[in-house]
This record gives C-alpha cells, sequence and structure tokens, in this order.
C-alpha cells in the first residue's frame, strides 16, 4: 500500500489527530498528536489492510533550534511490506509520551532506551529506568546541550590538561 | 604384603620391636612408596596427556615445552600452585573450607590399598576389596559438599549439591555392574576375582555372558558420572557456573581437587580392568617370578591407562548433559538396566553353573565384529576429513 | 485443602535464591550480566542488565564527520563490522544520491558474506562450548583463521575492516584473492558436513537444546525478533530477499527456515540449524559472486568533504544478528545529525525474561547462546 494512501486511511479515522504528511521524502512520515499515538499505533497494527505487526525502532530526535524532542516510530508490515514513521513533537522542557507497550511489546526496551538518552518519561511504562548507563548517572547524553558531569563515584570525567599529565 | 612382612620378622630383621609397630612402620612406608611414586607421578602424567589428547583433538599443540615433549608440565603445574598466595575468603567456614580438599584427595587415595597390580603386588588383599572400594570412593561426596557449603559462595553451593547428588545416585548402577561381577566369579578380593578369570580374552568376565557386556559399559559410564567427567561434567562445568563447587578455591587446593580427578580416573580404569578385563593374567611364558611380575604390572597398567584414554577421548567429543537429563538418564534408565543385567547374570549362573565357554567365545566374536565395525567407521572418517588450509601470512 | 502432599509443600517455605550471573562469565556473549531469581535449579526470573559496553557510538556519530564515522560503525558490532559498514554507507549514499560503482557492490557482498560466515561460526562455535562439547569451537575458530587471514589480504584488517566506505570499498580485490576465496569455498563445504557430523546430529547436544526456549511466531513478532531467531520460528523473512538492497536481486540464494525437525518450531535446536545452513548458503552466493564480479572501479567518485543534503533515512541490512537499522538524519552539515543504530540482539534481549521462566539455569545459558546476542550490539 502507498503511504498517501496509509496516510488517507488514518486521516479518516483519526481527523485533527494526525498531521504533516511528507510523502515525496524517501521515508514518508507523518506527525501524530501525543494524545493519540497509541490509538494510532493499535488502529495500524490491527486494521487488516495495514497489518503493520512490527516495531522496528522506537528513537528520538533532538531539535534545539525548534525548542522541541520527536519521538520517531519506524513502523513495518511483514504481511503487506510497507513502512510508515510516525513522529511526535514533544516539548523539550518535560517530554512525556504514553507507553506503546500495550501495543508492541519490544517498545519496553526501547522506550526505556529513548528514557536513558533523552529524558522522555513514557507515562504507564512497567519499569521506567535506566538500561545502557549506570543507574546514578545524571543528564541525558544524546540531548544537543548535554554537559557531561564532571565526576562520576569520585573519578573525574574531565582529561587533565596537557601540562598537569606531564608533570604527574 | 602382611605375609610379606610377616616373612621379614621370621628372617629376624627388626629384632625386639613389638609388632604392631613393624605393621605401622611397614603401613607408612608402603603409603609412601605408592603415593610418591606411584600415585603422584600417575596423577600428573594423566594430566599431562590429557591436555596433550585433548589438543590434538582439537587441532592444536598442547603444552610441549616444560621437559621432552612437555612431560613434566605437571611438576611446573604443581610447584607454580605451591608457590601461590593461600587465599581463604573471609566469609568462609575456615575449617571445613581447609578440610575439604584433603576429604576428597583422602576418598580417591585410600582405593590404592586395594589394586592389584600383580599377583604378589598388592598392598592388602582385604577379602572384601571391591565392597571397600566401593565404600571408599564415598567419601568424595563428604568432601565435594564441605566445599560447595564452606565457600559461602551460591554459585559453590549450587555445584556442589549437583555433584553429590550425581555421585550418590551414580552408584547404584555402578555398585549393581559390580555386584554382577561379584556374583560370576563368587568372591569380592580383588585378586579372587583376577584369579577367576584368565589371560585369554574370551575368558574375560566381558564376554561371559551378554549381561556382564552390558554391565561392562554400565560400569563404565556410572564411573564417568561419579568421577565428574564429559558428559556429566556439571559440578565443574566451566561455562555455568564458573568453576562450580571449586571457585574459591586457589593455589595447591584447587589442584588437590584435580589431582583426585585425574588419578581417580586411572582408579576406574583399574576397576574396568580387574572386574572385566582379566586383569594382571598373562600367557605363562616364562618362570622368572621378577620378569613374570614386571609383565603382569605393564599388561594392567595398560589395560588400565587404555580405559583413562577412552575417558579423555569422550571428554574432547560429546557435549554436556543437563542436570536432570542426568538424573533421569541414572534413574529411569541405567538403574532397571543394571538390575536387568543383574538378574540375568543370576539366572545365566543357573543354567549353565560352570561358565558356557561356547557363549563366551561367541561374545568375544561379537567383541571383535564391534571393534571391526568401528574401525571401518574410523577410516571414513579419516578418509572424509579436510586437512587444514593454512596460507603463509600476507606480511 | 485435605490434599496432604500439598498441606506439606504450603508448610515447607522454601526461599528464591539471586545469583547475578556476572559481567565476567565464560559463557555471556561478552559483557553482560543477568539477575537470575532461581528456586533451586528452576528459574522464576532472569533480568537482563546490559550497559557494561555502552561506547555512546550514537553521540560521536554527530561530531565526526560522514567518511570519518565508518570506522566507528565497525566497533558497533565487531563480530559483523562489514554490515554495520554498508549499512551507514547505503544511508550515505542513498541521502547525497550517490551511484555506487558496481564492481563495489560485488566487492561489497563478497566481503559480506565472509563475514556472514565468520561471524556464524563463532556462533555455532561458543553455542556448542556453552553447551560443554569444547572441540567445535576450537575447530570454528580454526575455519575462521582462514576467513580473517582472507581479510587480512582483502583490506588490511582481521577484525575492525573499515572497507565499506561511502560510494564503494576502499580496496580492490585481486583475481589471486578471488582464487583463494574459491579455495576456502571448496574446502569449507566439506567442513560443514564434518562439523554436522560432530556437533549437530549429536544425540546429546540435541536433547539439550529441542524444544527449550520456544519463540513462537507471534512472540518473534512483538519483541521484533529478527535475523536467524526469526527465520528458526516458521517466518521466512530475509531483507536480502524482502527489502532488497546492492545486488542481491540478481543472486540465487535460498532462505534457510526452520522446520522444528528436532522438536518444537522454533526451539534453541532451531536457531541453531539455521544458522548452520545459512552459513551454506553464504558459499552459494560467494560462488556466484567470484564468477560475476565485474570490471571496473571499485568506488565512485565522492567528495571529501562529504555533504549530503538535509533529510533522514532508515536503511536495513541483513546483518548475521539480524535486521541492523540505520536511522541517519543529516542537515546539510559535514557532520551527521543523528546516527542511530537499531540491533537485532537488543530486542533480543528484551526477550530474555519473558522466556526464561520456567527454564532451568543450563537452559538459560542455552537460550543466551541461541540467541547469539552480542555485547557491543547492544550496547552500542
Amino acid at each position: 500500500m502507498e503511504a498517501k494512501e496509509i496516510y488517507g486511511k488514518l486521516e479518516g479515522k483519526f481527523a485533527g489527530k494526525v498531521s504533516g504528511f511528507q510523502g515525496d521524502v524517501m521515508d514518508p512520515n507523518l506527525r501524530v498528536d501525543p494524545q493519540a499515538v497509541v490509538e494510532v499505533c493499535r488502529y495500524l497494527r490491527d486494521e487488516p489492510d495495514l497489518k503493520f505487526e512490527i516495531l522496528s525502532d522506537l528513537t528520538g530526535l533532538d531539535l534545539p533550534k525548534e525548542n522541541k524532542i520527536q519521538v520517531v516510530y519506524h513502523i513495518y508490515s511483514y504481511s503487506h511490506r510497507h513502512q510508515i514513521v510516525l513522529k511526535v513533537d514533544l516539548p523539550r522542557e518535560n517530554p512525556q509520551l504514553s507507553t506503546m507497550e500495550g501495543v508492541w511489546k519490544v517498545a519496553n526496551w526501547l522506550e526505556r532506551e529513548a528514557f536513558d538518552l533523552f529524558g522522555i518519561v513514557f507515562e504507564g511504562h512497567t519499569d521506567l529506568r535506566r538500561i545502557l548507563l549506570p543507574e546514578d548517572w545524571v543528564g541525558h547524553p544524546l540531548r544537543k546541550d548535554y554537559v557531561e558531569q564532571e565526576e562520576y563515584d569520585g573519578i573525574s570525567t574531565q582529561r587533565a590538561p596537557l601540562v598537569e599529565k606531564l608533570l604527574r | 604384603m602382611q605375609a610379606f612382612v610377616d616373612q621379614l620378622i621370621q628372617e629376624g630383621y627388626f629384632q625386639g620391636l613389638p609388632k604392631e609397630i613393624i605393621y605401622l612402620g611397614a603401613m607408612l612406608l608402603a603409603a609412601l612408596v605408592v603415593l610418591s611414586f606411584f600415585v603422584a607421578p600417575l596423577a600428573g602424567i594423566t594430566s599431562w596427556l590429557e591436555r596433550r589428547v585433548w589438543a590434538r583433538m582439537q587441532s592444536r599443540v598442547g603444552p610441549n615445552r616444560v621437559g621432552p615433549q612437555g612431560i613434566l608440565q605437571w611438576l611446573a603445574d604443581g610447584i607454580k600452585n605451591l608457590l601461590k598466595e593461600d587465599i581463604i575468603p573471609s566469609a568462609a567456614d575456615k575449617w571445613l573450607f581447609v578440610l575439604a580438599p584433603y576429604i576428597v584427595f583422602v576418598g580417591f587415595l585410600a582405593t590404592f590399598v586395594v589394586i592389584p597390580f600383580g599377583s604378589q603386588l598388592i598392598v592388602a588383599d582385604l577379602n572384601i576389596g571391591i565392597f571397600y572400594l566401593l565404600a571408599v570412593t564415598s567419601l568424595v561426596v563428604v568432601g565435594i559438599l564441605m566445599a560447595g557449603w564452606a565457600s559461602n559462595n551460591k554459585w559453590s553451593l549450587l555445584g556442589g549439591m549437583r555433584s553429590a547428588a550425581q555421585i550418590v545416585s551414580y552408584e547404584i548402577p555402578a555398585g549393581l555392574a559390580v555386584l554382577t561381577i561379584i556374583f560370576v566369579a563368587g568372591t569380592m578380593s580383588m585378586q579372587g576375582i583376577i584369579k577367576a578369570q584368565g589371560w585369554a580374552p574370551w575368558d574375560w568376565f566381558l564376554f561371559y555372558n551378554p549381561f556382564t557386556f552390558v554391565a561392562f559399559f554400565l560400569y563404565f559410564t556410572a564411573a564417568l558420572a561419579e568421577g565428574n567427567r564429559t558428559p556429566f561434567d556439571i559440578p565443574e562445568a566451566e561455562s555455568e557456573l564458573v568453576a562450580g563447587y571449586v571457585t574459591e578455591y586457589s593455589g595447591m587446593r584447587f589442584l588437590f581437587f584435580f589431582f583426585a580427578e585425574w588419578g581417580n580416573l586411572y582408579v576406574i580404569g583399574a576397576i574396568a580392568t580387574t572386574l572385566f578385563l582379566g586383569g594382571w593374567q598373562v600367557p605363562p611364558v616364562t618362570d622368572n617370578p621378577v620378569l613374570i611380575g614386571v609383565l603382569q604390572f605393564m599388561v594392567f597398567f595398560l589395560k588400565a591407562y587404555f580405559w583413562v584414554f577412552v575417558a579423555m577421548w569422550v571428554r574432547g567429543t560429546l557435549p554436556r548433559v543437563r542436570v536432570d537429563q542426568l538424573m533421569s538418564a541414572c534413574w529411569k534408565y541405567l538403574v532397571p538396566l543394571s538390575f536387568v543385567s543383574l538378574l540375568g547374570t543370576a539366572a545365566w549362573m543357573v543354567l549353565y553353573p560352570k561358565g558356557n565357554r561356547l557363549a563366551s567365545f561367541g561374545m568375544f566374536l561379537m567383541g571383535v565384529a564391534i571393534l571391526l565395525l568401528f574401525f571401518k567407521r574410523v577410516n571414513y572418517q579419516i578418509r572424509h576429513s579436510r586437512p587444514e588450509i593454512y596460507w603463509k601470512p600476507y606480511i | 485443602m485435605s490434599d496432604p502432599v500439598h498441606a506439606e509443600s504450603e508448610a515447607f517455605h522454601t526461599e528464591d535464591m539471586t545469583i547475578s550471573m556476572g559481567p565476567q562469565h565464560p559463557s555471556t556473549h561478552g559483557v553482560l550480566r543477568f539477575i537470575v531469581k532461581t528456586d533451586g535449579e528452576v528459574m522464576r526470573e532472569a533480568i537482563p542488565d546490559v550497559g557494561y559496553l555502552h561506547r555512546s557510538i550514537e553521540k560521536i556519530g554527530e561530531k565526526v564527520t560522514w567518511h570519518g564515522y565508518v570506522p566507528y560503525t565497525d566497533r558497533a558490532d565487531y563480530l559483523a563490522a562489514m554490515f554495520t559498514n554498508q549499512a551507514f554507507c547505503m544511508a550515505a549514499e542513498k541521502l547525497a544520491g550517490v551511484e555506487v560503482a558496481r564492481r563495489g557492490e560485488f566487492c561489497r557482498v563478497i566481503a559480506c558474506e565472509l563475514n556472514r560466515i565468520a561471524s556464524h561460526l563463532i556462533a555455532v562455535g561458543s553455542f556448542g562450548q556453552d553447551i560443554g562439547a569444547v572441540t567445535p569451537f576450537i575447530h570454528a575458530l580454526r575455519e575462521r583463521e582462514t576467513i580473517n587471514n582472507l581479510m587480512e589480504e582483502i583490506c588490511g584488517a582481521r577484525l575492525t575492516y573499515n572497507y565499506i566506505r561511502i560510494g564503494g570499498v576502499g580496496y580492490d580485490i585481486t583475481p589471486e584473492t578471488c582464487g583463494r576465496i574459491s579455495e576456502f569455498l571448496d574446502h569449507f563445504e566439506l567442513i560443514v558436513d564434518e562439523y554436522n557430523r560432530l556437533l549437530s546430529y549429536n544425540k546429546i547436544f540435541i536433547e539439550r537444546l529441542a524444544k527449550i526456549a520456544v519463540i513462537t511466531r507471534e512472540d518473534a513478532f512483538q519483541y521484533n525478533i529478527v535475523g536467524p531467531n526469526l527465520r528458526a520460528s516458521g517466518v521466512k523473512w530475509d531483507i536480502r530477499r524482502d527489502i532488497p538492497y546492492s545486488v542481491y536481486p540478481e543472486l540465487e540464494f535460498d532462505i534457510p527456515v526452520g522446520t522444528g525437525e528436532k522438536g518444537t518450531l522454533g526451539d534453541c535446536y532451531d536457531r541453531y540449524i539455521v544458522r548452520i545452513r545459512e552459513m551454506q548458503e553464504s558459499c552459494r552466493i560467494l560462488h556466484q559472486c567470484l564468477k560475476m564480479l565485474p570490471k571496473g572501479p571499485a568506488i565512485a567518485k565522492v567528495a571529501r568533504k562529504f555533504k549530503p543534503p538535509a533529510g533522514e533515512i532508515y536503511v536495513r541490512v541483513e546483518a548475521p544478528r539480524g535486521d541492523m537499522g540505520f536511522y541517519v538524519v543529516s542537515d546539510g552539515s559535514e557532520y551527521a545529525y543523528r546516527v542511530r543504530i537499531r540491533t537485532g540482539s537488543f530486542t533480543a534481549m528484551s526477550l530474555i525474561n519473558k522466556i526464561s521462566r520456567g527454564l532451568m539455569v543450563a537452559d538459560l545459558i542455552a537460550l543466551i547462546a541461541s540467541l547469539d546476542v552480542d555485547a557491543p550490539e547492544i550496547d552500542r
């Protein structure tokens, strides 16, 4: 099925909650409202024409110039062989979104990673804690304005200036 | 050996000393001789041989630096471990921790009292020889449980308990297979069992009747399991429990467990030879007692060591079974089979009280046929195996 | 409850043991940690704890130029480095509209399929070792040595290749090397038979693996299991056939699918045997590529300061551990804006907690080994 038709179906069912379809790029994508994204995905998964069984990827994209964090969902269908990209815009200060765990279980770990690296809080998630970084790490590294903490567990994270190293 | 010491007392050595002291001295001397001149080098050479055999099976070389062809590797390992720091975990139960390797070692070493190396070369020909062996080899269970518990480490505990369950369960098929032979031989003394066999292969108990043939394989499998060897080496399964019950041990204590394991291989081979393969029986070629003694020793040693080699071979080839499969194999398959072989032998002995030479000869021919089939298969594998490609490195 | 057995077991209080199969363990593939709650030998839960090998490769993508990022992608999965290289280069090429040199495409496929064989050799070898058969592991490594030597001839490195560049490949494959590759392939196809005789049809091995840790088709879709793990559950899905890229449409190969021959469909044995068959299929692909290798330059002309126009793309490649997705966002500068690597091992790890309920500890080892997870892929 073509991306335009998918968008057409979605617009028909969730009028007003989906927008911003870009069909002429390599990966057609569309914007979804943060409140409606779970129902949109459930519809995409269950509707027989669309049947998107697989959540290929769930990741974040930090756009400080437009002052938003985007959560990008790549979903794919094995039976119909089509792909669609959903994007959800969230404010940078306090990004919150409901969890996709009920729709695709793989979202459990992918959302933990998005929380770990971007700081996006997923409501309703069963086990939202850091996955790649240690539990007591401060900050969310993949944000563009991330500054590394001065020291972790008593060890400095900054590289010593050259002169000090030579003197040591 | 008691006869020998009595003879020496008669001839007037050790005048004046009470008999008990002489006996005690003779016992300690014999223990020292056997331990240092036979057991220690044996376990060491077995460890070297295992590493070489294992390596050649994996298309590597194995230790070949220390001494000619690496034969002194075990000495080097032993010295290195003696020089290591003796680490006892602070939360471990100190006395049990220290005592465990020695108990395992005792359980293994005490078996050498009754191993018959030749018709006169046995430390003590107990008339409950084989029974004593089975009893004493169970001591290792106590040692292993102590090691697992005293290490204060969950992995060690798991390994110790698994091992104890394994050894205790496999005592039963082993014991029943041994009992089959005791039926046939009529005596439990090791020398008695060997004397009941002849030097020719068809006189061995292995080919005596089909049931003892089965009993041999039962015994060998159960003994491998008792010795914690692959495919039953769950307690020391490296990839599952780091090192099982020996995780917390280091240095010489660590080596003691493996010393006991390699030596135990020899004991398994020795028991298998005594019971099933005719022991030290040789065809009567000379009359010279010394020469006969040496010949008997060589024959016994080679027969026993062949089974050590087979155990190593099996280790290099087969994967490991899981704990519940191991227990089900023992209780559901080996124990009923061993009962069948026991009753079958008893029935056979009722039918043919003096033994059936024809049946024995028939079994021997069947054994030869199996061996020929085996070599044919090996030939096929050799013909179809690919040599390695080795290109000179690019640079 | 008048049942005496039940009454007894209610009164008998047992405690669960929490064991940490820690980061240093001979059989977790790389630096992984599992917190295992067991009741004796049977597990209640196995919670994976990852992140010991996190090197923030995704963040590095934003600081390094496009050409300079290719060696970093090697490290995202060092056992299958060619595939990560290829995925990133494909993403960059599609963004910039670069046409890859035809000879370069064939060289890419040759290098990738050799790498697939090497990676699967490690997978099945260490699988055997975790089950206890130590000999097949060394034999597999022996064959992999030959592949490493071939790779060294092609690109100079044995593990992290940095061979596939934007626009083609870094170095050309000489006819000598092609001859050696054919020699190796003739030798290797027979070695796989020998390996099968030693390990694959061994009764103890099959008993250990059949019917253990079954991943059903539904679970595989819900948890996005990809690669040989998905094919072992009966789903005939291979990126090379279904979302084709490079020159795979012109090549002929089969897709081995698990059939539950020795147990249930989707058990550990299926995952193992699918990998063995995939190695044989890779040999077929390599034979065809060596015959079809065209003449020409191995790399297209690409600007030194590579600046693709703004845009984003999601590229998939069939890596040995599954479908590796690269989501690359470019904003027109000489650094990428966002590089996201989505690997098969990460999602496979998320499944372990669910599947391992009720398995024994030894089966957990078999499960991890059969999923062929790889610490650098999980943590990046």
